[in-house]
């Protein structure tokens, strides 16, 4: 549009609403969080200390920083509960990550290579069970995977398995969760990109004699890469922070930062602790964002 | 296609629908058993109707996606427009860390620090909370979809309006909003969709009384498969699924303006 002086005007007034509701309930809940992670939890209302005295003036606010501490933070770096569920969160994710990237690769490309007038419905079909509730997806897989479940029952009568497999609540119930809740997260950034490819660049390495699997791995594998990172970074973030699959899927002893804030902050009221863990989440996550961010712009960039 | 590509997407599509369809299947089941079939019946679907928490629960969130869906189509579109018509402006990447941030932060995270802004400010917990919080987290999304559709839009038609002495408030009126309008629609149903599926941020900024469908749902999964349970995810999977069916049918449309 010709920025004119009334068109920058309307520009600002365009902006100023996202910005400012996002300021407002994103941003600053952040810094809030920041700061109740540095006090101390209190059996008063609200249950931590110390509390901002507005009317105290430069006093008051020099007494309220010297109050805040990193008890927290040693807290979290003392007891082996937070460390195994940082490094919990984290394997979960990476393993899920890796998974979601072997299942997500060929059926992204499979869309891509689809007739043209298909791939609308059979995006819109990966597209519905991304939006179909998540809560009901993870519980569903209960139903599969009890010991009397769905899973159990056709392995027994077709004579694979004497007993029941105890499959919910383990490690592998989560992964297959995590996976199964986060592939369309994979798979659509990677359609995206695999359908921008220039099919010139696959016909020629065909003309020269490649072999269809030659030709994926060569061609169209590598120039999928920022697809592929999108779509892992999409699913990791969120994954090193889930709560439900592992709160339903996982077993008592699986370990996620998720789980640790919720219950910190639902079961043990420790309002200052749980925002400790929230901004350890941040802390993992900070260098996937940054890079998820970087890919997204190449994408973005290398629109048409 | 190759029957290589072929078996992926069969593969692919069979793993995404078979959870979803067994729990349909069981929602029909006439026994209270998992596994035993007792023949088909409609009785958990009379038994959810009965069942006033959970309808009120599910009133709850249908007041609560009206009015987040709303507001966070308003921030998204004016967003979307941002980032897509005003080319490099003082401080871009904050604005787009800010629209895009709630799209990929962790749900406890958003959860607990509203929580902890909410309590500390002294705001009462309920709807109001909830949709807040719903607006938030649905804003980038729906800035995802109409930006997806400014893009494709014809720059020309809209210079063609201010060239002829339409000013900013007027080409976007009568020029620009008619154009997005299937796109807006289409990221105000995933707004709508998203916020009334959210478990994990309702259960930090709900209070007493403003029980949500999906807290309702988690608190009765936490004690196990209940057929009760399949019927009313049944009917929140079938009307989730008309809702984003409608919402990519709009989107398609694109190619034809």
């Amino acid at each position: 549009m010709r920025a004119g002086a009334p068109g920058r005007l309307f520009d600002r007034l365009v902006r100023l609403p996202p910005l400012l509701w996002l300021a407002a309930f994103f941003l600053l809940p952040f810094a809030i969080t920041l700061k109740i992670s540095l006090s101390e939890p209190a059996t008063a209302i609200p249950p931590y200390l110390p509390v901002l005295d507005w009317q105290g003036g430069l006093e008051g606010w020099s007494a309220f920083l010297e109050a805040l501490n990193f008890d927290n933070y040693a807290t979290l770096a003392s007891d082996a509960l937070y460390c195994d569920a940082a490094l919990g969160s984290l394997a979960y994710a990476a393993a899920a990550s890796l998974i979601l990237v072997a299942l997500g690769t060929p059926l992204a490309y499979a869309l891509a290579r689809a007739p043209a007038r298909w791939q609308p419905l059979l995006v819109a079909l990966v597209v519905v069970p991304f939006w179909t509730s998540f809560l009901i997806r993870v519980y569903a897989w209960i139903a599969i995977l009890k010991p009397e479940g769905l899973l159990n029952l056709v392995l027994l009568r077709s004579g694979v398995i004497a007993k029941p497999l105890i499959l919910l609540n383990t490690d592998a119930a989560v992964i297959v969760g995590l996976v199964y809740a986060y592939l369309p997260f994979m798979v659509l950034p990677l359609y995206a990109v695999m359908n921008r490819l220039d099919p010139a660049l696959r016909e020629a390495a065909a003309d020269l004699g490649a072999s269809p699997t030659r030709v994926f791995w060569t061609v169209t594998l590598p120039l999928s890469l920022p697809g592929i990172a999108a779509g892992a970074g999409l699913c990791f973030i969120p994954m090193v922070g889930e709560f439900v699959i592992p709160d339903l899927l996982g077993g008592s002893e699986t370990l996620m930062l998720g789980r640790v804030l919720w219950s910190e902050f639902f079961s043990n009221r420790d309002w200052p602790l749980a925002s400790a863990v929230a901004v350890l989440i941040l802390a993992l996550i900070i260098g996937p964002v940054v890079l998820f961010r970087d890919s997204l712009r190449a994408g973005e960039e290398g629109r048409p | 296609m190759t029957w290589v590509t072929r078996a992926a997407l069969m593969l692919g599509l069979g793993f995404l629908y078979a959870p979803i369809l067994v729990l349909i299947a069981y929602s029909f089941n006439a026994s209270a058993l998992v596994t035993v079939w007792g023949g088909f019946s409609t009785r958990w679907y009379g038994a959810l109707l009965a069942d006033a928490p959970l309808m009120a629960a599910a009133w709850v969130s249908l007041q609560v996606a009206l009015l987040a869906s709303t507001i966070a189509t308003i921030l998204g579109t004016l967003a979307a427009l941002a980032l897509e018509r005003h080319g490099r402006f003082r401080g871009r990447s904050l604005f787009t860390g800010l629209i895009f941030g709630p799209m990929v932060m962790p749900e406890v995270m958003i959860g607990l620090s509203l929580l902890l802004m909410f309590i500390g400010i002294g705001v009462d917990r309920g709807i109001v909370t909830l949709v807040i919080a719903h607006a938030t987290f649905c804003t980038g999304f729906v800035a995802v979809v109409v930006a997806a559709r400014l893009r494709g839009l014809d720059r020309g038609l809209e210079e063609a309006a201010a060239d002829l002495g339409a000013g900013p408030m007027r080409v976007f009126l009568t020029i620009t909003l008619p154009l997005l309008a299937p796109a807006v629609l289409a990221g105000a149903l995933l707004a709508f969709t998203l916020s009334l599926d959210d478990l994990v941020i309702a259960s930090f900024v709900s209070g007493p009384g403003s029980t949500t469908l999906p807290m309702r749902l988690y608190g009765q999964v936490r004690l196990g498969v209940n057929p009760e349970i399949n019927a009313a995810s049944t009917l929140l999977v079938v009307l989730v699924s008309v809702f984003v069916l409608l919402a990519s049918w709009l989107t398609a449309r694109r190619s034809r303006v």
